[in-house]
């Protein structure tokens, strides 16, 4: 018990310090791969509803094809195709030292990825939840397309989007631990490398098991808490307005 | 490049897609028969095994598919003696059965969620009118809450499937070549990355088949109209 407290411990011999650097890093890739996923899924869903045959059909090929390739095959693709590409224009620049993307960013590039091909179905129901009435009125009152889709449509999408984007918010803290095979040292990283210097495969799979489980309970509750605290809001504007 | 690559690769990326298969065909099985007793245990009466079938759940749903393979995989060494005393080594010993354990630990986990909400969804007066007709509680759960929430569960099952299709890619990081394996292996050896297209458009067509199945088994079992 005492050898399990010193492994795990903040000082010197004990890898608390270097799981603690983890989480963060952990934490770090999955909030810079949110951006990426909340935005490009609403693209795709705005894309979806265009008039334009084509913008419809790309968008539908590009989500399908996203849900459906294995996160890590995703993840592989996008680092060595960025490596292979950047490498490219080096030589065609006449740069003589290629320059490697950051595993880092291309990870949370990936996972925002296949974050928005899900969240666009988030998106598609909350934009149709809303109603054609609201954007309608906003048309009529002198508002443009995108000023109506700013101040109207997407203040109420997003309430009805919240619960959706909670759970692929807790779907991508998952995700994230395929990240260390890029050699980025998350949290899963760090139990790898503690792992093999311990041996004690056990003890530390199951601390990282019960770190993530902490991560995804705590974003759980806290959804949980926006979500009645903005219904509560809502009930309360309706009842003031009728 | 392009389409030679796979003609000459054809043999392994099909033995690759056949592991891959294999693997969920294995796992799923086997976790609907898990999901059995946990669902039947979570309308249990003893807080104990609510409370266990709970942790159960939070902890297969809570945390990530690849700590979970490998907390099996290498955890599963340590215990080596007791494991042989026990007569159950050899699932622990080879990746592949290592790999199903895992994988219908975890789906087993989502698919009881899926049915307990399934279950719960089917609505009470259809209970209560039953009763009523003095039907036994075997025949009301046989004939009335099964074939309901069945219905209600086979969209969500159908998503489930998928997902554990796209999830038995992290076989290959305990060693195994299946698809995804596969296409590491030939992309070391080639370093042609079209063969990481190939392989996604392999996932797509395995993921895009099982759902125009899903769908029509859905419209063939599930025609009656909604209560």
């Amino acid at each position: 018990m005492t050898d399990v407290l010193a492994m795990l411990s903040w000082g010197d011999g004990g890898w608390g310090r270097l799981l603690f650097q983890g989480v963060l890093v952990t934490l770090g890739v999955a909030a810079m791969a949110l951006p990426i996923g909340l935005v490009g899924g609403l693209l795709l869903a705005l894309g979806e509803r265009s008039g334009r045959v084509t913008l419809r059909w790309f968008c539908r090929l590009w989500k399908t094809a996203f849900q459906a390739i294995p996160e890590l095959l995703t993840l592989f693709v996008l680092y060595i195709g960025i490596a292979k590409a950047i490498a490219g224009l080096a030589k065609l620049g006449g740069v003589a030292q290629g320059w490697t993307p950051s595993p880092m960013v291309v990870g949370a590039l990936a996972l925002g990825l296949v974050f928005a091909s899900f969240a666009a179905e988030v998106w598609r129901a909350a934009l149709d939840g809303v109603g054609r009435g609201q954007s309608d009125g906003a048309r009529s009152i002198g508002l443009s397309k995108v000023q109506a889709l700013r101040l109207v449509i997407l203040p109420q999408a997003l309430q009805l989007a919240l619960p959706g984007l909670g759970n692929l918010w807790v779907i991508l803290l998952k995700d994230t631990a395929l990240v260390s095979i890029l050699a980025v040292p998350d949290l899963m990283r760090q139990i790898n490398l503690a792992v093999a210097s311990t041996r004690e495969p056990f003890l530390f799979y199951l601390v990282a098991c019960f770190i993530y489980i902490a991560l995804t309970t705590a974003s759980e509750r806290l959804l949980r808490l926006a979500t009645a605290r903005q219904r509560s809001g809502w009930v309360a504007a309706r009842t003031e307005r009728g | 490049m392009g389409a030679n690559l796979l003609v000459a690769n054809a043999s392994a990326l099909i033995e690759g897609t056949l592991l891959t298969l294999a693997l969920v065909c294995a796992a799923l099985p086997l976790a609907g028969l898990l999901a059995v007793p946990l669902t039947i245990g979570l309308g249990s009466r003893s807080r104990l095994i609510r409370g266990a079938i709970h942790a159960y759940l939070v902890f297969f749903r809570g945390s990530p598919l690849i700590a979970q393979l490998f907390l099996i995989y290498y955890g599963a060494g340590q215990f080596r003696p007791t494991l042989e005393s026990i007569g159950i080594w050899w699932v622990f010993r080879d990746a592949f059965p290592c790999a199903v354990l895992t994988f219908a630990l975890n789906s087993a986990a989502y698919t009881t969620v899926l049915v307990r909400g399934a279950i719960d969804a089917v609505p009470k007066g259809q209970i209560e009118a039953a009763r009523a007709l003095g039907l036994p509680s075997g025949r009301i759960t046989r004939h009335v809450v099964v074939p309901q929430a069945a219905r209600l569960a086979f969209p969500g099952y159908g998503n489930e499937v998928v997902l554990m299709i796209k999830a038995s890619a992290l076989a290959t990081v305990i060693t195994l070549f299946d698809l995804m394996g596969t296409l590491r292996l030939i992309y070391s050896k080639t370093f042609d990355l079209t063969i990481f297209v190939w392989g996604a458009l392999i996932y797509i067509l395995l993921i895009g088949t099982f759902r125009t199945v899903a769908h029509l088994v859905e419209q063939r079992l599930f025609c009656w109209p909604k209560v």
